[in-house]
């Protein structure tokens, strides 16, 4: 019997049981640990008994959201569908991937974090240590550095909605124990300048990490939006570097060496460095400038007529709090203020939105992002000649989007915008 | 024993503010008989606790240094901490041809993965100003330290962690070969390698962004 015919028969023959007796039987359905399935549509759920409690709750059948694969699909990274997500926080398993060498599947209860180097006293951390220390909470993005690198184009793809442009990025709240804690938990030397992060995948992933930034804000986190981090997201734990690019946030961390100079590891030169026009590469390019992108109305999203349409989007900057995103409808000859929508925190999704009465004209919609530095979202020639078109990484151009008279809407960047 | 601890930490410092305006807020808060059960109320019930700190929370324990020796592989451009062991081109090329080859290219130029070979531009560093040059360890990357770090971490992607410190000095001398950067009759070891002079070493520069107006 298929689920749903079980479903079915259960509300026909709910309203002719007794209430123990539908309760037991309700009980038996999900029994064993099994997640309720999803329930079909009712003609009319006014007239039917509605589906039992389950242990794990399930999205309704036409909200089944996807991380994206690419085509064909890679085996290093998915990205986040932007398009297909409402508020700040992104559901842990939409949050995206990139991993150098698979998703590790680590016993938390093997797991050690060493930290060690130029310490007065080097330790070793069990996961239930680090859930012991004293334990914090933020909600802040992660964003690969390399995200967006199809925008940085003057001939970019039409076809793309913006998860496929910018889905390396997500948010979620995390929760952990604040490294200095940690730190000062081993008496870390104060001539120490530098720690190695290291992780225990089968990339060893590791980045050279400022001992100020570890001061600052950093965690090793284990939770993230209310339950243990996933696995992709580097169960048990991982360090969180509030702002900074994603590849420095070494997940499935388990080492910690400190020092007083960088290792140059592979991530932090060959990769994760961005040339420049003047001949030299940017090294340590940790901090994620301002930026936003239009996540509605956008390709593939037709407009389906004329009339008052809310233009909404995601703004981040990884200096602060975005304090201002400007709007366009008419390819930047005129710039409005969004609304900002709470909460708006520091180095965290901030989303915005804009009405707008569309005249079923073409348009060109833009957004662009300020942050309590006064940083201002540059265009793509603006960025090109501060960098220079071969560069790589941190690609916070502004995003324009293409509203054609018939209400299709394209990415834009190609088009001379 | 010199420790970092509450005096020196940035963070645990604007805590200790923090912690002496809670107290403060605390004490308004109280006299005016306020339940302390907003956010603020929150914030105050955590920071006024780090002023309670214990210099250390005993939570953790000691590693010992064989502990430390099994995880402490990594070693930078000075070349402190290298391992021992040798390798000379000639036997770097054959470990390349069994272990490496099937991604990276009978030359090292054909991929399907990371080109690992080639000088080209000979001449600048045009990678910012020109779209689509290939980086590869001869053109691009600062340290040749960086090649036995990485293989020791991540290859052959298939079997990490599986080569000899021998097999990794001789895939970095084939390589570093390849790449026109040592003679044919070089050995690589732990005082050779870090003397390495690559050709992008004096490229990199730290990063000038500091947020405000100027977009760079």
């Amino acid at each position: 019997m298929s689920n749903i015919s079980r479903r079915a028969m259960l509300g026909a023959t709910g309203g002719l049981i007794a209430g123990g007796l539908l309760k037991t039987q309700a009980d038996a359905l999900t029994a064993g640990g099994e997640a309720a399935p999803p329930q079909a549509a009712q003609a009319d759920p006014t007239k039917m008994l509605g589906a039992p409690t389950s242990e794990l709750g399930q999205r309704a059948p036409g909200e089944q959201p996807r991380r994206g694969m690419g085509t064909p699909a890679p085996t290093s990274s998915s990205r986040t569908p932007l398009e297909q997500l409402r508020g700040i926080i992104t559901p842990s398993d939409l949050h995206f991937e990139r991993h150098h060498a698979g998703v590790p599947a680590i016993d938390p209860d093997r797991y050690e974090l060493l930290i060690h180097g130029m310490v007065d006293r080097p330790m070793t951390f069990t996961l239930d240590d680090l859930k012991r220390f004293p334990a914090e909470s933020r909600i802040c993005f992660v964003e690969c550095s390399g995200n967006g690198g199809a925008a940085y184009n003057r001939n970019a793809a039409r076809d793309r909605a913006p998860g496929q442009i910018d889905g390396l990025f997500s948010t979620s709240e995390w929760c952990g124990v604040a490294l200095s804690t940690l730190l000062r938990e081993v008496g870390i030397n104060r001539d120490a300048t530098w720690l190695l992060a290291e992780g225990g995948d089968a990339a060893l992933m590791s980045r050279s990490i400022p001992v100020e930034k570890a001061l600052d804000d950093a965690m090793i986190a284990y939770g993230q939006n209310g339950e243990a981090i996933r696995p992709e997201q580097g169960f048990p734990a991982r360090l969180l570097l509030p702002g900074w690019e994603g590849n420095a946030q070494v997940k499935w961390i388990r080492r910690l060496e400190a020092s007083d100079r960088p290792s140059m590891t592979r991530e932090e030169t060959s990769k994760y460095t961005d040339p420049l026009a003047d001949g030299t590469a940017r090294q340590f390019s940790f901090v994620i400038d301002a930026k936003s992108t239009i996540t509605f109305p956008a390709f593939p999203f037709v407009l389906p007529e004329q009339g008052w349409w809310e233009i909404r989007g995601v703004a981040w900057s990884g200096r602060g709090r975005i304090t201002r995103v400007e709007v366009t409808t008419n390819g930047g000859r005129t710039w409005e203020p969004a609304q900002l929508q709470e909460p708006v925190l520091s180095k965290c999704a901030t989303r915005f939105r804009h009405i707008w009465n569309w005249d079923g004209g073409e348009a060109l919609l833009m957004s662009r992002a300020i942050d309590e530095t006064g940083y201002v979202q540059p265009d793509l020639e603006t960025l090109m000649a501060a960098r220079g078109v071969g560069t790589s990484y941190h690609y916070n151009n502004i995003r324009p989007w293409k509203v054609e008279a018939d209400g299709r809407i394209f990415f834009a960047q190609g088009d001379g915008a | 024993m010199s420790r970092f601890g509450l005096r020196l930490a940035p963070k645990n410092a604007t805590l200790r503010r923090f912690a002496f305006v809670g107290l403060l807020a605390v004490t308004t808060l109280v006299s005016y008989g306020c339940a302390p059960d907003t956010p603020n109320g929150e914030s105050r019930t955590v920071l006024s606790g780090t002023t309670e700190w214990p210099a250390s929370f005993a939570i953790g324990r000691d590693a010992t240094p064989a502990e430390i020796a099994v995880l402490d592989i990594d070693f930078g451009p000075d070349g402190a901490g290298a391992p021992p062991g040798s390798g000379s081109v000639a036997e770097g090329r054959l470990v390349y041809n069994v272990k490496c080859v099937s991604c990276h290219g009978i030359t090292g130029r054909e991929g399907p993965n990371d080109q690992l070979v080639g000088r080209d531009p000979r001449d600048g560093f045009p990678f910012g100003e020109t779209r689509g040059i290939r980086r590869t360890v001869g053109n691009y990357w600062p340290y040749a330290t960086t090649l036995f770090d990485y293989v020791k971490r991540a290859m052959p992607m298939t079997f990490p962690g599986s080569l000899t410190a021998d097999e990794i000095y001789a895939v970095a001398a084939y390589i570093l070969f390849l790449n026109e950067i040592i003679p044919e009759d070089a050995v690589m070891n732990a005082e050779t390698l870090p003397a390495v002079v690559m050709p992008a070493r004096d490229r990199f520069v730290p990063d000038n962004r500091v947020g405000g107006p100027e977009v760079r």
